[in-house]
């Protein structure tokens, strides 16, 4: 037996160690951060450490995941031409050997099979239900989620927890102290949770007595409401997430339940019980035992793969076959700095149509800026660069104009007993009058999240640095003139723009706008951790236009004309709509340029916003773009919406090039697009750093849609329009639900699951020696959870990477149809378009 | 003129419902116009007709429609009737209809169930009218059934889930409760009125003075049972806890029911029933009483909520409690205002409820202050922490339905475990046999006998469908279970008056016929399902879609739902029961509630939840 009221025991060899079965949970449960700060990751980030096909088995098995399409689908997608027979049969070969192929593509096209998983987890604790016929979850689950809720709310509830400025279980253990109604019944229960020496051990020893089985109790228990245990997780080791901090750990989390649920047995068996372990006749199979490959998970794996390189090819043979095409060096234009987005990707395709002589480039939509922001009036600061990154710096917004309007319909009035009787009375006819303004003319209103609000056109940032000592919250007030030139020369040697400077270059940043939608954060830029691009976009040209940090790249080299200008703006990429900021600094002669420039870019948003508009429905994309436009915008504020845009649906592909590698090619908005010049670059000193952010960043946003699009259930957050939301954390299903952490339905629907294909345009040999340097990076690429391919600068040539190694390799030849007018052949159609050449002018 | 147009408008929502229920169900776009054009359509009739009303001195209206079934001294007949009332709450649901019909067209866009959506909004909205338009209570009870019908459909619409079905059959179960009070009111005004009084009628003050005068006490019963069903509806004390568990479809179906129409339908029973109860002082202190605990209760509770639709549901409730209290005090104008006010403004919040996070994680941003502090900080802390966890709790309402309700029927059900198939067969088919000859045989049985012979028989009855209702492996069973219990149920009636064979064959040719036909489709679902018992929900809706939809029409069948000669056979069975057998009408309308109940878990258990299948994506049970 173990010695009550210990955290460590061991038994028969089995050691029960609670730091470590802590945690190994924080690694499994979801990693999702309260919704304001929703940021893409890698859903399966705890089984990164292992291969992609394997560690998808493993999760499965253990979590019941569904970690692939169903060979049903794969069929289907295989008879509409979506996997090709070619690509198929070589993947089959290449697996199983040219002797076996046709009893393999036998088994690939014909064999049915049954599929369906029994998880692990879960399988302990069923025993309760099954041999004690008692239903737990069903008891303690509306009790634990709503303690947990109440303790976490950010602000929906009027009257608060009482008590939260002391830890989670300490706060309810003093509201258990003095109230006369109690959150536990029995009596034995209420005393331990008194008692503070109470732990999980000693609890887990009256549960279950046998420590062998511990661990396993513990992961059902806690994967029988992932989402909450997931926040919990997240909140415990970054407490900032939540605006209004609490204290909160797992350890604590799991302490009250197991107290819930000897309360709930103690009430329901008056007698007396006995442990779980007690009478179990059988074991249930260890969490982590190693996972059988079965036949239909060889066939599973055989159609991904079969699946991925279809799409690959098909942009690999367009890249070659773009490449050979005769390059009008473009110049003499503008030239302008998009995020990496995949959503950008049409954008700039469309402003080179329009004017050849403009030239685009792709990076991160931070621009190579990070710092912490903190609009005028605002109490908290808000990171705005990559999340693994903690910036040094502040930058704040002074002289802000913005105003936010108040909505009645939010306030706690409403909620009162006579605030209601009054409300419900007058403003009560009032939202019928707005409840029909919304269906019949949608506008903005102050529930709508506005990219533009981000920050005021017309404040000012403190951008530069004026005495060290300015410092605030720990941080250093705006950056000085060597940090300016430190990251501007980093952002424009790495994207390859040194040279031939055009008068006016455009720094776009891009956000979303949004109504109804617990999600927006996800709609912004993931560079920006999930806020819009302004600020940053801003930032970076205030930098690259002061005299001083010029004066500084000159010194090492980078020479800006003094003609040139920076000139940022943010994209919206939901209303298609561009607002420049600074337009005052830009001297008369560009002003003129720049007039130009704005006309172009109004007809760009237009053609992109009809591009964009057949994959909605309700939008008739044969209309004249300008009409489109305005539909398209409509649908950012129509609080009946639920696509106000697709988002990263459809990703697939992410070159990292010269944009003469992909100009002209039309990848259907399914490209993330970071440009690189190899011959700047010949050591992959840059190519590093574009890798270390590409890879986590356009892989996790491609993995989250893979993973919410094949298992929408329990990897996604199933269909947001039962939504409620919980605490201004999360949302849930009606009001007794787990949290939901994924994507919803609405943003995954029309997404193919297919993994990544990062294409770097250098020599393969630098580029196999570049990603070895960072052991994290390489995890991607070995693992292969992105996949990798290189095409020489010069020769063209392809190496896929594979097993640590480059190999040769040869897409299947189609050929690329040239087209003169794309958006004429999109009008038709919903699904992924091929790959095509764009007629030159 | 009036007269002849008043049918018109419970018929239009109707038709569309039949004609949405023939649009194949991958055309969007017919079913999406069709649901538009009839609530268009609907809402510009009820506003002509109601201003035609207005300007022709707007005397209330009332149209004996159809006689349904007749026998000596029994009539039923539906009955419209219009008046104020009627006017507001048929506008409301038209105008909100429309609106949500709209935007449910764009919101639920590409769902799964898109047209399983609006098939139930037009069923639903044609109970509704009927509901509000009803002349008698039996009118009004089958619009009642519909409504309860619709709303377990709209909150088990995503039915591959856990909670949904489960709360589905939550509510479903204390819309069911209502319903015995219904049940029994009507029971009980038989007997008061000797006829299916009118509405109407009921304005008559000399006829329902003169009447309650003699029967003071059986007038006191039927307002109480009254009460009950409204406040079952509307979710007043004790039964609040339903309401914010029924917020599980998609969020612009819980804005108009749970947010507005179906939960203001309490209110709207009150006030069509007030001219029966206005002169008993202490039902209108009664009420008044009710919905002054409901508001405060659900004003707490709605406080600590951290959850915006359970917050919203709360504040909802109190209000309604609020409108009760008007209704009582007489106020019916300043109720219906109300009723106007509350059902939008719930309605918006509901429906923006999703832009909250923007909205107050912005006010946060740019207001926060560390320590916000509630007016209750300032009570002593015993209070103060009390108060709080009981609201937090709900003031332990729902467990309070499952302690005292559920968990006893089901602990009786379960010590009747030892009654299996074949023994049920072998007692009680020879037991009914016996009983038969019994009812042949009743002038030569001595008096106590005859007395004690209908309780006995209703008791089995109930034993049976007690059995059906906590039966945890056997479909079939359970479904002969409750045909059986029906037997007995008719067999205890017709002790009580001359024997008139139509009279039971009309209830059970309903029954038995529906009996039947579920009986077939389990025997068809377990030739293609290894897995078919009551222990789990086993969602075979996703590769049986058909079958279910047949299954669920022959529960409601058997549950006397308006679609078999039962309804009205149920209704007749009441009025074989004397009002001194206050016992016996109590065990009968048990049997019925149970025995709804029964068949919804049954429908529940097997068709809908997860699916037992894992081929495809399956929910985790918490969501």
């Amino acid at each position: 037996m173990s010695n009550p009221g210990t955290n460590k025991v061991a038994v028969n060899g089995t050691t029960f160690d609670l730091d470590h079965v802590l945690h190994e949970l924080k690694h499994y449960l979801p990693a999702q951060a309260p919704l304001k700060d929703f940021i893409h990751h890698n859903t399966l980030h705890a089984f990164q450490s292992e291969k992609f096909e394997p560690a998808l088995r493993r999760a499965s098995a253990i979590f019941g995941y569904k970690v692939c399409l169903t060979v049903h689908q794969y069929r289907d997608l295989f008879r509409k031409g979506r996997i090709d027979e070619q690509v198929l049969r070589r993947v089959v070969v290449s697996r199983k050997g040219i002797k076996k192929v046709e009893q393999w593509m036998h088994n690939v096209l014909e064999v049915p099979y049954a599929g369906g998983v029994r998880p692990r987890v879960g399988e302990l604790r069923a025993h309760w239900k099954r041999d004690r016929r008692i239903d737990l979850d069903s008891q303690v689950h509306t009790n634990l989620f709503r303690i947990l809720n109440s303790y976490l709310d950010q602000g929906i509830a009027i009257w608060h927890f009482p008590v939260r400025d002391k830890g989670f279980l300490a706060s309810i253990r003093e509201i258990e102290r003095s109230s006369l109604v109690g959150f536990l019944r029995t009596k034995r229960a209420k005393a331990l949770l008194l008692d503070q020496t109470t732990n999980v051990g000693q609890l887990l020893d009256m549960l279950v007595g046998d420590p062998a089985l511990y661990e396993h109790y513990l992961f059902d228990q806690q994967f029988a409401h992932p989402g909450w245990s997931g926040l919990v997780a997240v909140i415990e080791s970054d407490p900032s997430s939540l605006l209004d901090r609490r204290k909160i750990t797992l350890e604590e989390l799991i302490t009250l339940e197991l107290l819930l649920e000897i309360d709930v047995l103690d009430d329901h068996f008056p007698k007396g019980w006995s442990p779980l372990a007690k009478g179990l006749v059988e074991h249930p199979t260890p969490l982590f035992a190693p996972v059988a490959m079965t036949e239909a998970d060889q066939v599973a794996a055989i159609w991904q793969e079969a699946f991925e390189w279809t799409c690959y090819d098909e942009a690999l043979q367009g890249l070659l076959q773009n490449s050979t095409r005769e390059h009008h060096p473009a110049g003499g234009g503008a030239q302008a700095l998009f995020c990496i987005d995949d959503r950008e990707c049409s954008f700039r395709r469309h402003i080179e149509e329009l004017d050849p002589s403009f030239e685009t480039y792709g990076t991160p939509g931070f621009f190579g800026v990070e710092f912490y922001y903190r609009p005028e009036h605002g109490r908290f600061n808000t990171k705005v660069c990559p999340a693994p990154i903690t910036p040094r710096y502040l930058v704040k917004e002074l002289d802000s104009k913005g105003e936010r309007k108040k909505d009645l319909h939010f306030t706690e009035h409403s909620h009162g007993l006579l605030g209601g009787w009054i409300i419900s009375q007058t403003i009560g006819f009032w939202s019928a009058f707005k409840l029909f303004l919304s269906i019949f003319r949608p506008s903005m209103s102050p529930g709508t999240s506005d990219s533009f609000q981000h920050m005021d056109q017309l404040s000012r940032l403190t951008v530069e640095n004026q005495d060290p000592a300015d410092r605030e919250d720990g941080l250093q007030v705006g950056f000085t003139v060597e940090e300016m030139a430190a990251r501007v020369e980093g952002v424009l040697r790495s994207i390859g723009l040194v040279q031939r400077f055009a008068p006016v270059v455009y720094v776009v940043g891009h956000g979303a706008s949004s109504v109804n939608n617990p999600h927006y954060a996800a709609y912004d830029c993931g560079a920006c951790s999930g806020r819009p691009g302004s600020v940053n976009a801003r930032v970076f040209c205030h930098m690259a236009n002061h005299a001083g940090v010029r004066e500084l790249l000159r010194e090492r080299g980078l020479h800006i004309p003094e003609t040139t200008q920076f000139m940022g703006a943010l994209h919206d990429t939901t209303r298609d709509e561009l607002v420049f900021y600074d337009e005052v600094v830009i001297d008369p002669v560009n002003m003129r340029q720049h007039l130009k420039h704005e006309e172009l870019f109004r007809k760009a948003l237009a053609l992109n916003a009809k591009e964009r508009s057949r994959r909605f429905e309700s939008v008739d994309t044969a209309m004249p773009a300008d009409v489109v436009h305005e539909r398209v915008k409509l649908r950012s504020v129509s609080l009946f919406e639920p696509r106000p845009e697709l988002n990263h649906a459809t990703n697939a592909l992410c070159v990292v090039g010269r944009r003469s590698l992909t100009k002209g090619l039309f990848l259907d908005r399914r490209s993330f697009l970071n440009s690189f010049d190899a011959s700047l670059d010949p050591d992959g000193r840059f190519l590093l750093s574009i890798l270390n952010a590409a890879a986590p960043v356009c892989g996790g946003i491609n993995l989250e849609y893979y993973f919410s699009r094949v298992d929408n259930h329990k990897l996604g957050a199933g269909t947001k329009l039962p939504h409620n939301v919980m605490g201004l954390i999360g949302v849930a299903n009606g009001i007794e639900g787990d949290l939901r952490p994924g994507l919803p339905s609405q943003m995954i629907e029309v997404h193919d699951p297919v993994r990544l294909l990062i294409v770097v345009e250098h020599d393969h040999e630098v580029v196999l020696r570049t990603i070895q340097k960072v052991a994290a990076t390489y995890e991607w690429f070995i693992n292969e959870w992105v996949n990798l391919v290189t095409v020489h600068p010069v020769t063209k040539a392809i190496h896929r990477f594979s097993d640590g190694a480059f190999l040769p390799y040869a897409p299947k030849y189609t050929a690329i149809a040239e087209v003169d007018d794309i958006l004429d052949q999109l009008e038709e159609e919903m699904e992924n378009h091929p790959v095509r050449l764009l007629k030159r002018a | 003129m009036m007269e002849a147009l008043l049918p018109a408008l419970v018929l239009l929502p109707f038709m569309g419902f039949i004609v949405s229920l023939i649009i194949p169900r991958k055309s969007d776009l017919l079913l999406s116009r069709t649901s538009f054009v009839t609530a268009g359509v609907q809402l510009m009739a009820v506003v002509l007709f109601t201003s035609a009303w207005l300007f022709s001195g707007h005397v209330p209206v009332n149209v004996k429609e159809v006689v349904v079934y007749r026998s000596a001294g029994y009539e039923f007949f539906l009955d419209l009737y219009f008046d104020k009332v009627t006017a507001v709450y048929l506008t409301m649901g038209a105008l909100l209809t429309f609106l949500i019909t709209i935007y449910s067209r764009y919101y639920l866009h590409r769902e799964e169930g898109f047209k399983r959506f609006f098939n139930t909004i037009l069923f639903f909205i044609s109970g509704y009218s009927l509901t509000v338009m009803s002349g008698n209570l039996e009118t009004l009870f089958i619009g009642w059934e519909i409504l309860g019908v619709s709303s377990f459909l709209l909150i088990a619409y995503y039915r591959d889930r856990y909670l949904p079905v489960k709360n589905a059959v939550k509510v479903f179960s204390i819309y069911r409760l209502g319903d015995i009070g219904l049940i029994l009111a009507m029971w009980m005004s038989h007997h008061l009125w000797h006829e299916n009084i009118t509405f109407l009628k009921l304005n008559n003050y000399d006829l329902v003075h003169e009447r309650l005068m003699e029967h003071s006490l059986v007038g006191v019963f039927i307002s109480l049972m009254i009460l009950v069903t409204a406040a079952a509806k509307s979710a007043q004390l004790p039964f609040s806890s339903w309401l914010p568990r029924a917020m599980e479809g998609p969020t612009p179906s819980s804005a108009i029911f749970y947010g507005s129409l179906s939960v203001h339908i309490g209110v709207f029973l009150l006030l069509r029933t007030f001219p029966f109860w206005e002169h008993q002082v202490s039902v209108r202190i009664a009420i008044a009483l009710l919905g002054l605990c409901t508001s405060i209760v659900s004003t707490l509770t709605a406080r600590v909520q951290s959850s915006v639709k359970a917050k919203i549901a709360y504040s909802s409730i109190a209000q309604i409690g609020l409108i009760f209290i008007e209704v009582a005090a007489g106020l019916d104008w300043l109720a219906l205002f109300h009723f106007a006010g509350n059902a939008f403004l719930r309605t918006y919040q509901l429906l923006v409820s999703p832009s909250v996070v923007t909205y107050l994680i912005r006010e946060q941003f740019f207001h926060f202050t560390p320590r916000e502090h509630s007016f209750e900080d300032t009570w002593p802390k015993r209070l103060e922490y009390s108060l709080y966890v009981l609201s937090l709790k709900e003031w332990n309402l729902d467990a309070f339905m499952y302690r005292w309700l559920w968990n006893p029927v089901k602990a009786m059900g379960r010590n009747l475990d030892q009654f299996t198939i074949r023994r049920m067969l072998l007692v009680f088919v020879p037991l009914y046999a016996l009983g038969v000859v019994a009812l042949y045989a009743q002038d030569r049985l001595p008096g106590a006998l005859n007395t004690v012979l209908p309780m006995v028989s209703a008791l089995i009855a109930l034993i049976m469908v007690l059995r059906a209702f906590t039966e945890r492996h056997h479909v079939r069973r359970a479904l002969l279970m409750i045909i059986m219990g029906h037997f007995w149920v008719a067999l205890a009636v017709s002790f009580n008056e001359h024997f008139d064979i139509m009279h039971s064959l009309l209830y059970l040719s309903g029954v038995v016929v529906a009996g039947v036909v579920a009986y077939a489709c389990i025997l068809w679902l377990r030739r293609t399902e290894k897995q078919v018992n009551l222990r789990r929900f086993h969602g075979h809706v996703f590769e049986h879609p058909r079958l279910a939809l047949v299954f669920l029409l022959s529960c409601l069948g058997m549950a006397g739902f308006p679609i078999t000669t039962s309804f009205v056979g149920e209704d007749l069975i009441f009025t074989h029961i004397h009002p001194h057998q206050i016992v016996l009408a109590g065990l009968v309308s048990l049997c019925f509630v149970i025995d709804g109940l029964a068949l919804i878990r049954l429908y529940a258990r097997v068709f809908l939840g997860p699916h037992v299948k894992t081929y495809h994506e399956v929910a985790y049970r918490s969501s």
